[in-house]
């Protein structure tokens, strides 16, 4: 026979002030199994603890029961207890009177006091068929990996090769820097973002904790936290990397040059072997297959005539590499709205209508135009520039319901960059909300409409008119309630930011999850920011959510912490209560295996008696989450969650049917 | 010979006669019969809709039902009248009391099996459309206005900000159309009558946008923005005047019918001169 205590936990006034603690202490003595019921003001106090640790010894107990908090509270704190008192920590069971009970039933005394008896009447029966339970470990891959090589990639792999683990970087384009590579200064405070980005892109190469693999994607994910195997697929670059010096006379001599360059954000041209910019990481070139005139035709063979190392090899054929992490941190980043859905803005056809982003690529010094702003349509410098702000941000009928959150910062960036560069010229920006909660952004953008006589209209654009030598601007200014026309030179659209095009095919093959708009989701809002439902995998940057360099660098070092934390145990721990197969039950349906979200089962061939070899499911112990959804789905009962059996289930549904 | 249930409007029969009568002549050449339809109501345009829900669907209906009864597609020519058409087989289709209570006036339901066309997309189904002229050198501003664009549900085109077919068709009589921005402006519509200046102003921003575009002509496909913008050019003091033409009279002109005939006289900016030097007529 079971020897059960329950301890009542009145906290405060809390459950005591709706819950007749009394009655419920002495419901509970009466129950089978039950050996003493007792009550104490503070449970989790510690000498409501030695309470329940004393008891325990003076009684001989071998089960408890609490009728306290959530569990989500105090179980751990709980059990922690019973096992200092020498019972297996399983062996507790909690009853949630507070949350459950006095919180929301504060209005019928009785009633809640029904309730809570009933509550404890369901652990106590649940307990009663409580089986000790034994914590598991496996081994760890002291080393990660990082997908993407944007600020939040490099970050993160620089703090976690500090920490002292090895890291390998993966970046789909041929050089690491991501967007931040692209802008111009940096908001609030004017820096540079080459100046201060690209020392930490030459850290990343010396670092000799870090290997990187630029032109390359995650192409497998296997495994599990701490024994991920992921196979990388390096795409064929064209040129030997050991034997390039990265001298660029291939590039100067290439005869193709009618592609668009990407990283200037197709302002501009490239040539078919190009490193995207002159401070690339690595400073080797790749041959785009694509506008390639060799690979088209058959002929030129230019590069290879002008390297003086020769590096160019046009044999060289994607390859797969196989390479084993404890640990992924993804740090993909975003794309720009496709502002050629707003018809009102011109359908992307207006030459002079331009993204925040060909600005960046425009203003920069080393940009394209050398640091001057030229309007697309005849090179003329515009003196008067309409910003319209939220363009595909905010924005319902677009399928974007959501702030981009750094565009009224850039905005604000690039009014004033303009009036620098050009002190004649003035800049009007359509806004609907100033969003500036930054340190020091507020009094950035005031400083933007009062020194540098900025003009700010609440209101939307309606319309932009393609005029001979101009652009009329329609719009409204909601805050003195007028139309408002702007003749303009040229118009700058915020276009909002949004995930990766191939984010969700990333996150499949990862079986992480992404939001409604496409943005990764992290395991809590709130108290698991960078981690994700599946345990061993991290984000990091604007794959998660819009954010600004500042946000992205805090969150790519928090996920640098968590990987330290993970990658520095000796072994993993891991939560016994989870799934467990009965081979010889299981008709190896599969039911489980689709049905779990983690990816925790695997089918295997068994013997399951002397000659008699099936294939039947095997729960990966340190991926299951111990859900309970395989256990839901199998047909054969062959599955149970331990910790919540069928037969505990059966023992709390029989108390709820014959009472 | 293709044949649908023609719904003139009143418009047709007054103040844009030469739409009918550009319509009727060459529905004949384009193989397109124009069943019209018996005893029609008017649809309710602007009067009905914004004082009774139900008038506006069950006038519309009348004219729907009877399309429906011979099996027809319905067309009609005025862009307000295939607007007022089209939403209220929406509407019914969407509103089941709505439906409910129109079948209850009108004694019978409308099923909403029917196609319901404007006559421009009759002809572009259907027609067959063999130029006998070619318009060449003739640069044309096509003009859509609010009722055929808006809402989204009764535009036939998916770039409701830009849409094409008319500049297609006109390509497909040989002509140039001009890439303007003013296509789908409001021409200021029924304030014509109460608040003339507002027209004067918004129509005088067509025709000006227009003109700069480099446009010879602006074809139309509705009576009320077509009396906008052609009436009113004398009252608006600018200092040029440009053509409006039905985008039927287009049609016409490219099937070899003669100004007169295709009621191109009826217009207050005349535009004979300028086809005469084109070698047109
Ligand atoms: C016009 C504009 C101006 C801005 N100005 C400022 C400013 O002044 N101040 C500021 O704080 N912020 C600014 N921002 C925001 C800033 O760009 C972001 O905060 C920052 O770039 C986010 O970094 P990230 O590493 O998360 O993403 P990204 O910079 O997008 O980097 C992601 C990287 O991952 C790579 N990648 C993607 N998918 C894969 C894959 N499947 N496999 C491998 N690699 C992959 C990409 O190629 C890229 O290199 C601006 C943004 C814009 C659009």
């Amino acid at each position: 026979m079971a020897r059960i205590g329950v301890f009542i936990c009145h906290c405060g006034s809390n459950i005591a002030g709706v819950v007749s603690v009394e009655k419920v202490v002495e419901a509970a003595q009466t129950l089978p199994g039950v050996r003493v019921s007792m009550d104490y003001k503070y449970m989790c106090s510690d000498p409501g603890q030695n309470l329940i640790i004393n008891t325990i010894k003076e009684q001989g107990l071998d089960r408890v029961v609490v009728g306290s908090c959530s569990p989500r509270m105090h179980e751990n704190t709980f059990r922690a207890s019973v096992e200092r008192a020498g019972l297996n920590p399983y062996m507790l069971e909690i009853a949630n009177i507070r949350e459950h009970v006095s919180w929301v039933h504060s209005d019928n005394k009785d009633a809640a006091t029904d309730k809570a008896i009933k509550l404890v009447e369901l652990a106590v029966a649940k307990v009663r068929r409580n089986e000790p339970l034994q914590k598991m470990y496996a081994a760890i891959e002291k080393r990660a990996l990082v997908i993407g090589g944007g600020i939040a990639g490099i970050q993160a792999a620089l703090d976690i090769a500090a920490n002292g683990y090895k890291v390998m970087l993966v970046e789909k384009e041929p050089s690491i820097g991501g967007r931040m590579s692209q802008l111009d200064k940096t908001f609030p405070t004017m820096d540079c973002s080459a100046c201060i980005l690209t020392p930490k892109m030459v850290a990343v190469a010396q670092n000799k904790n870090i290997t990187l693999q630029t032109y390359a994607e995650v192409a497998e994910v296997h495994g599990y936290v701490g024994n991920f195997e992921v196979k990388i697929k390096k795409k064929a670059r064209f040129v030997n990397m050991a034997k390039c010096i990265g001298c660029g006379v291939c590039t100067e001599k290439c005869p193709s040059k009618k592609t668009l360059s990407e990283f200037n954000a197709n302002i501009a041209a490239r040539k078919a072997i190009y490193t995207p910019f002159p401070q690339a990481v690595p400073n080797i070139p790749v041959i785009d297959k694509d506008s390639c005139l060799y690979f088209a035709t058959g002929k030129c063979k230019v590069c290879e005539k002008v390297c003086p190392a020769e590096a160019i090899d046009y044999t060289q054929e994607d390859e797969i590499i196989t390479e084993r992490f404890g640990a992924i941190v993804v740090a993909t980043g975003y794309d720009l709205y496709d502002h050629s859905r707003y018809g009102e803005y011109g359908y992307g056809e207006i030459p002079d209508v331009i993204t925040g982003l060909q600005l960046e690529r425009m203003i920069n010094s080393g940009g394209p135009t050398g640091g001057h702003v030229k309007r697309p349509s005849d090179g003329k410098e515009p003196e008067t520039v309409v910003f319209i702000q939220c363009v595909g941000s905010r924005d319902d009928a677009k399928g974007k319901p959501y702030c981009s959150r750094v565009c009224c910062m850039y905005t604000a960036k690039q009014a004033l960059l303009l009036k620098e560069h050009y002190p004649n010229s003035q800049a009007f920006v359509f806004y609907m909300d100033i969003r500036a909660a930054g340190k020091g952004y507020e009094e950035f953008v005031q400083r933007v409409q009062t020194e540098y006589g900025v003009v700010y209209l609440r209101g939307r654009v309606s319309r932009i008119y393609e005029k001979k030598d101009h652009l009329l601007v329609k719009g409204v200014d909601t805050l003195s309630g007028q139309q408002v026309e702007i003749k303009a030179d040229m118009v700058v659209l915020a276009t909002g930011l949004e995930p990766k095009k191939e984010a969700q095919n990333l996150a499949q093959l990862l079986h992480i999850g992404y939001d409604q708009n496409g943005f990764y989701t992290e395991l809590h809002p709130k108290l698991a920011p960078v981690e994700t439902q599946i345990a061993g995998v991290y984000l990091a940057g604007c794959c998660q959510s819009p954010k600004d360099i500042p946000d992205t660098v805090a969150q790519a070092s928090a996920t640098a912490a968590k990987v330290g934390a993970l990658l520095s145990q000796e072994s993993l721990e891991i939560e016994p209560m989870i799934s467990e197969v009965n081979p010889l039950l299981c008709s190896g349906c599969r039911m489980c295996y689709h049905a779990c979200p983690y990816s925790a089962i695997e089918m295997e061939d068994k013997e399951i008696r002397r000659g008699d070899v099936r294939c039947v499911a095997k729960v990966l112990t340190s991926v299951c989450k111990g859900c309970g959804v395989c256990a839901a789905g199998c047909y054969c009962k062959a599955i149970d969650l331990k910790g919540w059996t069928d037969r505990q289930l059966m023992e709390e549904i029989g108390v709820l049917r014959y009472r | 010979m293709y044949k649908v249930a023609y719904f003139p409007g009143c418009s047709l029969s007054s103040t844009a006669k030469e739409y009918g009568m550009s319509t009727e002549l060459i529905c004949k050449d384009l193989g397109i019969e124009l069943v019209k339809i018996q005893d029609w109501s008017c649809c309710g345009a602007t009067t009905a809709h914004i004082t009774s829900e139900l008038m506006a669907a069950a006038l519309p209906a009348k004219n729907l039902l009877w399309a429906e009864k011979q099996s027809l597609p319905i067309c009609s020519p005025c862009s307000a009248c295939f607007s007022r058409l089209k939403l209220a087989d929406i509407d019914m289709k969407r509103d089941a009391r709505l439906r409910a209570d129109v079948t209850e006036v009108m004694g019978e339901e409308y099923k909403g099996t029917i196609e319901i066309l404007h006559l421009w997309q009759v002809i572009q189904k259907y027609g067959e459309l063999k130029p006998k002229k070619e318009l060449k050198g003739l640069k044309v501003a096509s003009y859509y206005g609010c009722l055929l664009t808006r809402p989204t549900e009764v535009c036939p085109d998916e770039r409701i900000e830009d849409p094409q077919f008319l500049d297609n068709l006109v390509i497909s009589l040989g002509a140039s159309p001009v890439k303007w921005s003013y296509k789908t402006e409001c021409c200021g519509a029924a304030f014509s009558l109460t608040k003339t200046d507002i027209v004067h102003k918004l129509s005088g921003e067509i025709l000006k946008d227009a003109r700069e575009a480099d446009a010879d002509y602006i074809i139309v496909a509705c009576p009320l923005c077509h009396s906008n913008l052609d009436a009113r050019q004398e009252e608006m003091g600018l200092d040029f005047r440009i053509p409006v033409l039905y985008f039927t009279q287009l049609i016409g002109l490219a099937l070899g019918y003669g100004y007169s005939e295709l009621g191109m006289m009826k217009h207050f900016v005349q535009a004979k001169g300028l086809l005469n030097s084109k070698g047109l007529l």
